[in-house]
C-alpha cells in the first residue's frame, strides 16, 4: 500500500525524521488557512498523487509542473488553485494521469547539498538494507549504473537491529561535517525504527538535504507497506486513498479476486498467479493483447466467477475473454457452471474462450457443451490463446 | 528415491481442525500419504477422523512428534500465527516444515529466516503449493503429498519439478505425465520475497538425487533467484534442464499477484531471467505449454532418457 508524501511527512514527525513544516489541503477554501500556518517567504506548492516525476510533470490543461516553488503566499495560492483538481501526467502516470485532489505547502529552505537515504528489503540476504548516496535528487537508477561508487549500502541483522557502526559508517562515508553527521545519525536511526515498526515495504528520501544550520532534512518522502501487515497497523490502513486505486480493483478485492488491469483488448480469468501471469504472456506470444490480470484463486466459487465477469466487462476496451483454470482440486464442473451462469447473467456477446483442465474436467466440459452457448473450448492452453487472439483480432463470431 | 520426502516420510499437519487444514489432510489421507498427527493448541488429545483414519490431535508439535514420530510438517496455520507455527518446527528438531500459508507479513518471515540459520530444520514456503513424491499405486497413489497440490495428476518417475507458483506446476506435471514422463518430487517454493529454500537449494538436491534423472525449473519475475540457481546449473549440473519464467507481460512495478512477483530493477525482468537461462544451457519453453516438450528437447540433447 502507497501513501502520500503529507502523509509520509507525518508519519516521520511521528518517529523524529526531521522535515519541514508543511500542510495539505483538499480544497480551495482551505487553502488561505492552510498558507497563514506557514511562515512568510518561499513556499514550496506540491501536488500529492501516488506517482514520481511529478516536478517535470506537465498537467492535461498545459500547466506545467506538478511541484512549484513559489516566492510568495498569493503565488502559492495561484498555484495550488491550478494544481487541484486538474490532471498531472508524468513519467509515471501513463498518459491519463492522475487527477491531484490534494495540494501539499511547504517552507523553502536553502539547500547546500542534496544525497538519497532508502531503507528496503534485500530479496538475497533476507534483511532490510539502507541504500545512501551522495548523489540525490537525480534518479538513483541512473546513479547505480554510472557511478555505483557513489551508492553506500548497509544490511541489518534482523536479531540485533540496526548497530551504531552501521550509522556512523553511513555518515563518515556521506561526508557530513560535524555537526551535520549527528543530525544526520538521528535521523537515519529514527528512520529505521518506522521502517521495522510501521512494517514498511520502503521508505525512501530524495533528496535528503542539508540546509542551514547544518541541519539534514527530508525534503521528499515516498513510503509504502507491506499489504501482508496491515492487519496490524489501523492507523495506516486509514491513510488508504481509494482515489489512487483503480476502481475495478477495489471491487475485485471486496471478492479475494486479484486483478489488475492493463492496456490490452483480451481479458483473462485464470486460478492461480503463476498461471495467470503466464496467461497474459502466451496470448502475447499469439499476437493478442491482455486487458488484465486476474487471479480468482485456488478456490474460486461461482459467485466470485460471476463477479469476475462483471469486472472484466467493466472495461470497455475489452473485445474478447479467455477464461484458464487449470483445477488441481478445484473442480472443473463448479467453476463451468459459474461461467455459463455468469454468461446468461451478463448477456455476453463477445468472443469466450475456455480452457478447463484437470479435476472433474469432462463434466465441466459437457456443461459447457450443453449450455446452449456460444463458448469455444481449447485444448491446452496455447491451443485456447491462439484461439481467442484469433477471435478478438479478426472480429470473427465465436465459433 | 526423492528428494527431502518420501513415500514412507511421517507427517503431522498444523492446523488440521481449521478448514483448510482439514480438507486438505482428508485429501493426502485419501492419496496414501503417511499422516500420522494434527497440531491445534487447545484441542490436544481429540482426534482427526477421516474415513477409517484416525489422526490424533496434539497441542504442541513436540508433543506429535514425540508420540508419532512425525519428521515433516505441514502448516495451514493462518497468516498472523504462522511464523510461531515454523518456529515451534525448528524448536521441536522437525527435519522439515511446509508452510502453505498465503500472507504472512514480510517481516515475521525476515525474522524467522534469521533464527533458522544453523538449525537443521528446513523451511519450504510460504505462500506455496508444497512437495508431491509420486507413490507407485494408480495415479501416483501411495505418494507423500505435503499442500494443497492434486495428487492424481502426478506419475512417479523420474523429473524433478521446483517452482515458484501452484497452478504452473501443475501445469508442468500434467503435461509430464500426459507424455508418460514421471516425476521424481515436485517442490513448490512459493511466491514470496523472503522464503524458506530457494530454486538453488532444490536444484542441488535434484543434481545429487541419482533418481531425478532431469529437471525443470519454473520462475517468475521479481529477485535474482531463479538467475543464481541458473548460473549454478552452467557450473555444476550436468542433467538436462527445462525452464519457464512468467511475467513477460507484466508491468513494472506491480505485484502480479505473489508478493514476490513485482519487476523492480532491470536485472528482474522476465527477458532478462530468460537470457540467463539460454546462456546456462538451460532448454527455455516459449510459451507454458512448451514445458515438456522444452524438456524432452533438452533430455534428447543431452541423450537422456525421460521415461
Amino acid at each position: 500500500m502507497n501513501i502520500h508524501e503529507y502523509q509520509a511527512k507525518t508519519l516521520f514527525e511521528k518517529f523524529g525524521v526531521y522535515t519541514s513544516k508543511g500542510v495539505a489541503v483538499k480544497s480551495m477554501d482551505e487553502i488561505d488557512s492552510a498558507l497563514a500556518k506557514l511562515p512568510d517567504g518561499v513556499i514550496v506548492v506540491k501536488s500529492q498523487i501516488h506517482a514520481g516525476g511529478r516536478g517535470k510533470g506537465t498537467f492535461t490543461d498545459g500547466f506545467k509542473g506538478g511541484v512549484k516553488v513559489c516566492k510568495s503566499k498569493a503565488d502559492a495560492k495561484f498555484t495550488a488553485g491550478k494544481m487541484l483538481g486538474n490532471t498531472l501526467v508524468t513519467v509515471q502516470t501513463g498518459p491519463a494521469g492522475r487527477k491531484v485532489q490534494t495540494v501539499f505547502f511547504t517552507t523553502g529552505v536553502n539547500i547546500k547539498k542534496e544525497y538519497y537515504l532508502a531503507i528496503l528489503l534485500d530479496r538475497v540476504s533476507s534483511r532490510p538494507v539502507i541504500v545512501a548516496s551522495t548523489e540525490g535528487g537525480v534518479e538513483i537508477e541512473k546513479v547505480a549504473h554510472e557511478t555505483p561508487e557513489r551508492i553506500f549500502k548497509v544490511f541489518i541483522d534482523p536479531a540485533y537491529g540496526l548497530a551504531e557502526y552501521q550509522v556512523r559508517q553511513l555518515i563518515f562515508q556521506l561526508g557530513f561535517n560535524p555537526t551535520e553527521q549527528k543530525n544526520a545519525a538521528k535521523l537515519i536511526r529514527n528512520l529505521y525504527t518506522m521502517f521495522w515498526e510501521t512494517d514498511a515495504s520502503m521508505v525512501e528520501i530524495n533528496p535528503l538535504v542539508t540546509i542551514e544550520g547544518d541541519l539534514v532534512e527530508a525534503l521528499d518522502a515516498k513510503v509504502s507497506f507491506d499489504d501482508n501487515a496491515l492487519f496490524r497497523h489501523s492507523d495506516i490502513v486509514a491513510l488508504r486513498d481509494l482515489n489512487e486505486e483503480d476502481s475495478k480493483e477495489i471491487e475485485a478485492s471486496k471478492f479475494n479476486l486479484n486483478y489488475i488491469a492493463l492496456d490490452g483488448n483480451i481479458a483473462c480469468l485464470v486460478n492461480g498467479a503463476g498461471l495467470a501471469m503466464s496467461t497474459m504472456d502466451i496470448i502475447k506470444h499469439f499476437g493478442g493483447n491482455p486487458a488484465n490480470f486476474l487471479d480468482v484463486g485456488g478456490g474460486a466459487s461461482k459467485d466470485q466467477v460471476v463477479a469476475a465477469f462483471k469486472i472484466i466487462l467493466g472495461d470497455p476496451n475489452v473485445k474478447g475473454i479467455f477464461v484458464n483454470i487449470f483445477g488441481g482440486i478445484m473442480d472443473c464442473n463448479v467453476i463451468a457452471c459459474g461461467i455459463v451462469e455468469a454468461v446468461k447473467e451478463v448477456g455476453l456477446k463477445l468472443p469466450l474462450v475456455v480452457r478447463l483442465e484437470g479435476n472433474n474436467v469432462v463434466a465441466g466440459k459437457k456443461t459447457l457443451a450443453d449450455s446452449g452457448l456460444t463458448i469455444t473450448s481449447g485444448d491446452s492452453m496455447a491451443d485456447a490463446a491462439q484461439k481467442i487472439v484469433h477471435l478478438v483480432n479478426n472480429h470473427a463470431t465465436p465459433l | 528415491m526423492a528428494i527431502l520426502i518420501t513415500p514412507e516420510t511421517k507427517i503431522l499437519v498444523q492446523g488440521i481442525t481449521g478448514d483448510f487444514g482439514g480438507r486438505h489432510a482428508k485429501l493426502s489421507l485419501d492419496y496414501g500419504t503417511k499422516v500420522v498427527a494434527g497440531v491445534t493448541p487447545g484441542k490436544g488429545g481429540q482426534v482427526f477422523e477421516h474415513g477409517s483414519h484416525k489422526v490424533p490431535i496434539f497441542n504442541t508439535v513436540a508433543e506429535a512428534a514425540k508420540a508419532t514420530g512425525a519428521t515433516v510438517s505441514a502448516i495451514f496455520v493462518p497468516p498472523p500465527f504462522a511464523a510461531d507455527a515454523i518456529l515451534e518446527c525448528v524448536d521441536a528438531g522437525l527435519d522439515l516444515a511446509v508452510a502453505i500459508t498465503e500472507g504472512i507479513p514480510v517481516k515475521d518471515m525476515v525474522r524467522v529466516k534469521r533464527v533458522m540459520q544453523g538449525k537443521k530444520t528446513r523451511l519450504v514456503g510460504p505462500n506455496c503449493p508444497g512437495m508431491v513424491c509420486p507413490g507407485a499405486g494408480k495415479d501416483s497413489h501411495g505418494g507423500c503429498r505435503i499442500g494443497i497440490a492434486p495428487g492424481y495428476i502426478n506419475k512417479k518417475g523420474h523429473v524433478g519439478v521446483v517452482s515458484r507458483s501452484g497452478t504452473l506446476t501443475y501445469e508442468a506435471v500434467f503435461q509430464l505425465t500426459t507424455k508418460g514422463i514421471g516425476q521424481s518430487t515436485t517442490v513448490g517454493i512459493g511466491g514470496d520475497p523472503v522464503n524458506g529454500t530457494s530454486h538453488l537449494d532444490v536444484i542441488k538436491l535434484f543434481n545429487e538425487d541419482p533418481d531425478t534423472h532431469a529437471i525443470i525449473m519454473i520462475g517468475e519475475i521479481g529477485g535474482n533467484a531463479e538467475v543464481e540457481a541458473a548460473r549454478w546449473i552452467k557450473a555444476h549440473c550436468k542433467k538436462p534442464v527445462a525452464g519457464f519464467i512468467a511475467g513477460a507481460t507484466a508491468p513494472a512495478g506491480r505485484r502480479m499477484g505473489h508478493a514476490g512477483a513485482i519487476v523492480g530493477g532491470a536485472e528482474d525482468t522476465a527477458a532478462a531471467k530468460i537470457k540467463v537461462f539460454q546462456e546456462c544451457g538451460i532448454e527455455v519453453a516459449v510459451t507454458p505449454s512448451d514445458m515438456a516438450d522444452a524438456l524432452i528437447r533438452s533430455a534428447k540433447a543431452k541423450g537422456v532418457k525421460l521415461s
